[in-house]
This record gives structure tokens, C-alpha cells and sequence, in this order.
């Protein structure tokens, strides 16, 4: 390979070479620059005071990391983010599972269709889908009339739908479902009927089958999905800024907040630093328990 | 069988309805003739009228199908650069640098690119949100080049070098044809994944210039107006024709892998 004749190398540079540098620009170098950002000190009027400071020493500290750190509040809202994404991926599976069993196991011909059908509201603009929600848990629309006129029978005081966590939670379930009915589909789609054919002649009941075979042969689909809602579903600020009450900011509405209104760009660095550990840690620890368990007994070995 | 084959069907259609009925009652707003999106009153295309009479929609528009063109025309030339030198050298640095954008937080690459134009000095606004939305859009063409590279029979392009074309001519007469539907596809999704960005754009856009997504934000920041639903149901009609057209060119486009 390092023998490569001449011509090979330079084409090699001339196709590689214009993409590299712009990602190298515009991706690689703003996301060192941030990095370098969470160690500076917030400028007097917003953004960075200078790298270099007066008595021409250079101006880095952790003081952004202590703060995320000792102050209590801002922890509690990062918990607070990583709890939303956690129910978030949990009902997402559990409306995402049967949907995927049902389209793995109806006739091919059919299955293309009902895959378009999970992944086509996906490509329509991310803010009509919240504004659909603001519609639907609107006060006066049936669903919160219907919902109150129930309460009020009970004798309970009537709850508004919209401006609460549970807008906040429907949202995010809809906005985050087809990435885990695709990872899903995608591997209960490769499993061999021959096994669950095999455990019934044993003796074994749907539940049984369910339990001891598929599910556990559909893990890495699980993981990857889990993936896949988890992340963006952590950094989200869009929804709780829209949906949401007083008390459901979430982390993705703190780093908004430090950059364009209180203009801290150090802290809001680190929180966006600290978002994507947190997000990547968990897809990480999820891809790696999943090629653990893909190993055991997966479809490869069977 | 049947009972289990029964209870699985109505689950899955109380899914695709949680998937579908939101954006129909969008739609069918849209047409009401009631300022509250709350009961059906009667058929109207006032909405559609108001928006069309709207100065700000109208120039929020207008930017996002400049961004939406030039986004798209940049990252598509880099994008299938990118595509064709993942599929036939071996690279390191490249496929991450074209996936990470995919994969991180959007949020991220919203603030690091605020960052990264005010320290250059560079005005936030049409230019730095198409720059921010080239980065992102190259992975997604590189990916939908790539996996039409891997269905083609690269014997077509060695014969041609065997022939005595050059490399730059084997590309333009025999590799590019090939692939071209898989390019198409990939230029109009970027398209839509421009004219759809909300996150990004919020961050790089500036005070002054306001797209669609921003515009809509900041409509349903103060109220539900039926005129949004009217600037949405045009948006998602748009989004399903391009999305069904690229799809069409690659149909591995709206699979998983």
C-alpha cells in the first residue's frame, strides 16, 4: 500500500483532499475552539475575554467546570435531561417493538410500504411537529375538554395538558420514534423463524418464545435504537422551550441560555461539552453491551 | 395465531395513527375558517392567502431557498468527493470527520459554529448558515454515493482506464453516469435536510436573517395561528415530493443501513 504509484496518490489527494478540508474548517476546528473556549474566562461584555491577558500571561482556569460542579442547580438539570431521554427511550421501545415485529413478520411485498409509513412523518419539519402538539394539548381543543370534563367529575381541578412535562414527553416520544423502529426492524428482520418453529415442537408457549428467543436475539437492534433516540433526545431545547412549563428546562435550554442570552460562553461550552460525553458515553456503553450480547448465541452463531 | 396476529395489528395502528394524525390535523387546519385551532368551522383558503400577503414569510422563504440551493449545490460536489474516496481508498481521518457531524448532538455543532464565525469577525447570517449547513449535509451525500458505488461494477471503470482514458475521464464518462442517480438523491436531500434545519440555524443565523424553520419558531413562540398551518402544510408537501423523488432514484435512500 505505502508503494502506491504516484498518480494513485495524487488522485487519491484531489478527491479526498476538498471534503477533508472543509470538514477539517468547518467541523474539526470550531469543536477544538470550543474545547479551548470552556477553559477561558467569559469577556466582560459576553463572549471570551481575551486569550492573553494584560500582564501577557495566558488565560486559562477551570472555573466553568467547578461551577457545573458545586453548583447544585445546574447538575440537577443535567439529571433531570438524562431522566427525560431515559423515559423517552423507554416508551420509544416499548411502542417501537411491536410496531417492528408486525412489520418484520407481515408479507415482503408489504413491508417496504409499512417502513416508508414509519419513517415519512420523520422528513416533515421538526417544529410542525411540535406545533402539532401544541395544537392537539391546546386548552381548547377536545382532547384537554374531554380529559377536564372527566377530572371535573371526580371533583379534581382541571390540569392543563399544554405547557407541562407531559407535552414535553409526548413530543419528544414522537419526534424520537422511527429511530428505533429502524434499528429494530432491521434485526428482527434477519431472524430465523426455524428456531421459534423449533422451540414450539419443544413445547415452548408464545411468552416463552418471546422471551427465551427473540428478544434476546433482537438486543443489538435494542441498543442501536436506543441509541439513536438518546442522543439527540438529550440535547433537545426546542420542545421544553415550546411545550414545556417553568420547570422543565432541560440542559439543551441552559446551553441556549449562556449563549444567547446571559452571553457566558465558557459555561455555556462546558455544558455543551458535558452534553456530548454524556450522550456519547451512553451510545457507547449501549453499542458495546449490545456486540456482547450480539455474541452470544446471536444470528451469526446460530 | 390469529388472536396474537390481531392484538399485534391494532398496536401497530395506534402507532401509525400516533404518527399520522398530528400532521393531518395540521393539514386540516389549515383550511379552517377559525382563528382557534380547536373545532372545524367551515372551509377556507384565507390562510393561504394571508401567507401569501405575509412580508416576513415571504423573505424568510426566499432565504431558505438560497440557503436551501447553495447548501445543497456545495455539499453535494464534496459530498460525492467524499463518497467516491471512502469507497475506493482506504481513509482514517475522513469517514469521521463526515460521520461525527451525523452523529453528536446538533447542538454542539450550533454552538461551536456561533463561536467559531464571531472570533473570525464574520457576520452571522445567509453565508454563515449555508457554511454551517454544508458541513453537515456532506455526510449524508457522501453516504447515499457510497452505497451507490458499492452496487456498481467498478470492472466498467478499469476496463476504461485499460482503454486509455484518464482517471479524470473515466470518472466524467463512465463512474459519474453510474452514479448519478445516487448524487440526484443525495443533492435533493440535502435540500430538504437545509430547508428543514432548525437547531443549527438558530445559532448561526444572527439577529437579521430569519428562514422558514425560524420564522415558524418565532409565530408559534407567541400564538397558534392557523397561518402556520398553511406555511406547514406547504413546507411538508414540498419535503414529501423531494423525499419521494430521491427515493425513487435510491430506493436503499430510506432504508436503516
Amino acid at each position: 500500500m505505502s508503494v502506491a504509484p504516484i498518480g494513485h496518490r495524487i488522485g487519491r489527494w484531489l478527491v479526498s483532499g476538498p471534503p477533508l478540508l472543509y470538514l477539517v474548517v468547518f467541523f474539526a476546528a470550531p469543536t477544538l475552539i470550543m474545547v479551548l473556549a470552556s477553559f477561558r474566562t467569559p469577556g466582560e461584555f459576553g463572549g471570551l475575554a481575551p486569550l492573553i491577558d494584560e500582564s501577557g500571561k495566558l488565560d486559562l482556569n477551570v472555573e466553568a467546570y467547578t461551577r457545573f460542579l458545586t453548583e447544585p442547580i445546574y447538575f440537577e438539570i443535567f439529571l433531570k435531561s438524562v431522566w427525560y431521554a431515559l423515559v423517552t427511550t423507554l416508551i420509544c421501545l416499548l411502542l417501537a417493538y411491536p410496531l417492528a415485529v408486525l412489520i418484520a413478520k407481515s408479507p415482503k411485498k408489504y413491508r417496504d410500504l409499512l417502513l416508508l409509513l414509519v419513517i415519512l412523518p420523520f422528513w416533515s419539519n421538526f417544529l410542525i411537529r411540535i406545533y402539532a402538539w401544541m395544537i392537539i394539548l391546546g386548552p381548547n381543543a377536545a382532547l384537554a375538554r374531554a380529559v377536564n370534563s372527566v377530572l371535573g367529575w371526580w371533583g379534581a381541578e382541571p390540569v392543563p395538558l399544554l405547557f407541562s412535562s407531559f407535552a414535553v414527553l409526548v413530543c419528544l416520544v414522537y419526534v424520537h420514534l422511527p429511530f428505533m423502529v429502524l434499528p429494530l426492524y432491521a434485526n428482527l428482520e434477519k431472524h430465523d423463524q426455524a428456531l421459534l418453529d423449533a422451540a414450539q415442537d419443544l413445547g415452548a408457549n408464545a411468552w416463552h418464545r418471546f422471551w427465551r428467543i427473540t428478544f434476546p436475539l433482537s438486543l443489538p437492534g435494542v441498543y442501536a435504537g436506543a441509541a439513536l433516540v438518546f442522543i439527540p433526545a438529550l440535547g433537545i431545547f426546542a420542545i421544553p422551550d415550546i411545550l414545556g412549563g417553568p420547570n422543565d428546562s432541560l440542559i439543551g435550554n441552559l446551553i441556549k441560555q449562556q449563549f444567547l442570552e446571559t452571553r457566558d460562553w465558557p459555561f455555556g461550552s462546558v455544558l455543551s461539552i458535558v452534553l456530548t460525553l454524556a450522550a456519547l458515553a451512553l451510545a457507547g456503553f449501549a453499542a458495546w453491551v449490545g456486540r456482547r450480547n450480539g455474541g452470544f448465541g446471536g444470528p451469526e452463531r446460530a | 395465531m390469529r388472536k396474537r396476529s390481531l392484538g399485534l395489528w391494532m398496536t401497530a395502528l395506534a402507532a401509525y395513527a400516533f404518527l399520522y394524525v398530528p400532521l393531518i390535523i395540521v393539514v386540516v387546519y389549515s383550511f379552517n375558517n377559525s382563528r382557534l385551532n380547536a373545532e372545524w368551522v367551515g372551509f377556507t383558503f384565507d390562510w393561504y392567502r394571508q401567507l401569501a400577503e405575509d412580508e416576513n414569510m415571504l423573505t424568510a422563504a426566499g432565504n431558505s431557498l438560497l440557503i436551501g440551493i447553495s447548501a445543497s449545490l456545495v455539499s453535494t460536489v464534496l459530498g460525492t468527493m467524499a463518497g467516491v474516496a471512502m469507497y475506493r481508498y482506504r481513509q482514517r481521518l475522513l469517514p469521521v470527520l463526515v460521520l461525527a457531524p451525523i452523529a453528536i448532538p446538533e447542538i454542539l455543532m450550533g454552538v461551536s459554529l456561533l463561536i467559531f464565525f464571531v472570533l473570525l469577525n464574520l457576520t452571522l447570517g445567509l453565508v454563515s448558515v449555508a457554511l454551517a449547513h454544508i458541513a453537515f449535509c456532506i455526510g449524508f451525500v457522501a453516504i447515499v454515493v457510497r452505497a451507490r458505488l458499492a452496487g456498481m461494477d467498478e470492472a466498467l471503470t478499469e476496463a476504461a482506464r485499460d482503454c486509455g482514458a484518464s482517471p479524470l475521464q473515466a470518472f466524467r464518462y463512465i463512474t459519474l453516469p453510474l452514479i448519478m442517480p445516487g448524487v440526484i438523491a443525495g443533492a435533493l436531500m440535502a435540500f430538504t435536510l437545509s430547508i428543514d434545519d432548525f437547531v443549527i440555524t438558530f445559532f448561526t443565523a444572527g439577529a437579521g436573517t430569519v428562514t422558514l424553520p425560524l420564522q415558524i419558531y418565532s409565530m408559534i413562540k407567541i400564538a397558534v395561528t392557523p397561518e402556520v398551518n398553511a406555511v406547514s402544510t406547504l413546507l411538508m408537501l414540498l419535503t414529501l415530493m423531494l423525499i419521494v423523488i430521491a427515493s425513487k432514484l435510491s430506493p436503499n435512500l430510506l432504508r436503516s443501513d
